[in-house]
């Protein structure tokens, strides 16, 4: 679609590792329009990360973009070299990293993190990007900003410090801002506090967030649409209803089952996802879920299940989806 | 039901020098019945790990008694109760060790103990546990590395299980797991306490789990609890400030449901242990703070039957 702010088509991404090819992400496209929210949810290993890695044009040796494309508002990121990718991120793409105990610098005071961004980017002098730097951090909820703008990380606590990494963030209003697991390393109070903040900050912007996470809840409550990964793959992708409400994947609703929900009764028992994650590097030839799935066909463990359309926006790979195929391709095997 | 294990006014403050002294727990009182799980939440540094070691007298509480099956265990030798006594860890990268088998993790409890009166005996025993909580005796002689998290846990929890014990405490046991293995860990925990009859003290940072596993729930906060009841009145009709906040701070796997109750967001941070508000240690994030709130500091009172809470505003 001509009005999507990111498209991924076909994209394939491997790390050459050792002992051998670990197929990161394997032939994943997804879309993201303007101003909307997009989940990732997985788990460890499932390749959202790395997906949202890329996405900024993070991919390191051994990790090699082996296919596909990454197409943003018109730019095609994966043919850019690193100097053109260095000055759409922080403009146009930012970043808000999992980790805030790590992700700041701790020899620089947090105001001189702020206006470096500031000062590189939108190439303000040292005075003007202070007094923006200020109200930024204004902004996201820090209260005594001249004083704070002068401390060290480690003078702020676990939240404050993903609010100073929100205020970077933000700082020359990007189109696109790419969470990873914003919240994983904070505890439930701070963690709702600063998904609060996310949603205000985009209401004020406008700007299009890809979230990442393997908490449920909080794409029930941020986003849009859903993309869920499973060893590699978007296994199913729709809007939150769809989602929650019409899965047609066994490894969403095996998710969305086997976590304990505060309000319900007590009596429904919890049905586990049996079986272990995905080793990624001897990836199954079927669909990666196969090994776990209850209601695995002979079909599953030999080829990929293609996308099924089921609404408007609501694909998803499975084979159940698949059945007239499916029944076809049992005559020929 | 009798009470199983019993703390009063436990203590545990940490010296950090003449003047400084984290007081990690602070005067905790509450008991475990028989057969039941006693959930403790409460956010990462309020001393709920600490409290459950304590408990275990694998740290030394500096004030208050424990008391075991109606015996005080404040000051005995503990090797007798050991035994009885079991604890699963949080990290299971950490809490086992690299260079010992697998069957040799599950079998040193039973060593210790005496518990097998042959090498054969022994072996059968460890290939049973195994067996019951997912594993295969052909995994005996593998090595920690050579599982994943969810397994290693699972190996844990034979050890503990190893003994036969009465009394586990269960810390965080699958926060460090992936969302699709901790339900098959807790419906483990789950099997084994209707089977075995273990009373568990299970500790966690996540409401919606320790509702799940308990009977009765304790809120903790800065080293105190402030609130304690039955886990489906602690979440419909928690009354602490703390507690509602926690409450609403969850977000809902369910894009339709509505946070039952009201929606109490706290300000601020938590603050230093080292440096402790006056009166009650929640004013300083409290939306509902007085001026009694900064002058004394709420006591554990009981609301209704079972129901305590420690806040000026409830009681």
């Amino acid at each position: 679609m001509a009005n999507d702010l990111l498209e991924i088509k076909n994209l394939r991404l491997s790390f050459f590792v050792p002992s051998g090819e670990v197929k990161a992400i394997n032939n994943v496209s997804v879309s993201l329009k303007r101003g909307d929210v997009l989940g990732l949810v997985g788990e460890s290993g499932s390749g959202k990360s790395v997906l949202s890695h890329a996405v900024m044009g993070f991919v390191s040796p051994p990790g090699k973009i082996l296919g596909g494309s990454i197409d943003f508002n018109g730019l095609r990121i994966n043919e850019m070299t690193e100097k053109e990718k260095r000055i759409i991120r922080g403009t146009e793409i930012s970043m808000i990293f999992q980790d805030p105990m790590t992700s700041l610098n701790p020899v620089y005071p947090i105001g001189t993190q702020i206006c470096e961004v500031l000062m590189l980017k939108n190439k303000m002098n040292r005075k003007t990007a202070w007094y923006k730097a200020e109200q930024l951090i204004k902004s996201v909820g820090i209260i005594d900003p001249q004083r704070r703008l002068t401390q060290y990380p480690h003078e702020f606590s676990g939240g404050m410090r993903q609010r100073i990494m929100i205020a970077i963030a933000l700082a020359c209003e990007p189109r696109l801002v790419i969470a990873d697991e914003p919240t994983t390393a904070l505890d439930v109070t701070t963690q709702a506090q600063i998904l609060e903040l996310m949603l205000e900050m985009k209401e004020k912007k406008g700007m299009a967030i890809i979230i990442t996470t393997h908490n449920l809840g909080i794409v029930a409550n941020m986003c849009d649409r859903i993309a869920v990964m499973y060893g590699g793959t978007i296994v199913e992708y729709g809007t939150v209803m769809d989602i929650f409400y019409e899965s047609r994947h066994e490894y969403t609703k095996g998710l969305i089952n086997s976590i304990p929900k505060l309000t319900a009764k007590k009596e429904e028992k919890l049905v586990p996802i049996e079986g272990t994650p995905l080793n990624m590097l001897v990836p199954p030839l079927g669909c990666p879920f196969a090994p776990r799935c209850k209601l695995c066909m002979a079909i599953c463990l030999k080829k990929r299940p293609p996308y099924t359309q089921i609404a408007s926006v609501h694909y998803s790979a499975c084979w159940l989806n698949q059945k007239e195929e499916f029944e076809r391709d049992a005559i020929n095997v | 039901m009798s009470k199983l294990v019993e703390v009063e006014d436990l203590k545990l403050h940490f010296k950090l020098g003449r003047r400084l002294c984290v007081k990690a727990v602070d005067g905790i009182s509450f008991y475990v019945k028989k057969g039941e799980t006693f959930g403790i939440v409460g956010e990462s540094g309020c001393g709920k790990t600490t409290m459950g070691k304590t408990i275990l007298r694998l740290l030394e509480p500096t004030g208050g008694k424990i008391f075991y099956d109606g015996e005080d265990i404040t000051n005995v030798n503990m090797q007798k109760y050991r035994k009885k006594m079991q604890i699963v860890f949080q990290d299971p990268y950490a809490s086992l060790n690299p260079r010992m088998t697998i069957a040799n993790i599950v079998g040193e409890p039973i060593d210790i103990h005496n518990l097998a009166a042959t090498p054969q005996d022994r072996k059968d025993k460890i290939n049973e546990i195994l067996q019951h909580v997912g594993l295969n005796s052909e995994q005996a002689n593998r090595f920690p590395h050579e599982f994943s998290g969810g397994q290693r846990q699972r190996i844990g929890i034979a050890r503990m299980l190893a003994i036969s014990p009465e009394f586990v405490v269960c810390d965080e046991p699958v926060s460090a797991l992936d969302v699709s293995i901790q339900a098959q860990i807790i419906n483990l925990l789950h099997q084994f306490q209707e089977e075995f009859g273990l009373t568990y003290l299970f500790i966690a940072h996540d409401l919606s789990i320790v509702r799940y596993m308990s009977n009765r729930i304790g809120v903790m906060y800065l080293g105190k609890l402030v609130e304690v009841a039955e886990s489906d009145e602690l979440v419909f009709h928690g009354v602490h400030p703390y507690t509602k906040s926690l409450i609403s701070a969850i977000p809902i796997p369910d894009p339709k449901a509505k946070n039952c109750g009201e929606k109490v967001i706290l300000s601020g941070d938590f603050p230093s242990l080292l440096n402790l508000p006056s009166g009650c240690r929640l004013r300083t994030r409290c939306p509902c703070a007085r001026e009694l709130c900064e002058d004394s500091e709420p006591i554990l009172q009981e609301i209704s039957p079972g129901h305590l809470v420690a806040c000026h505003n409830c009681q």
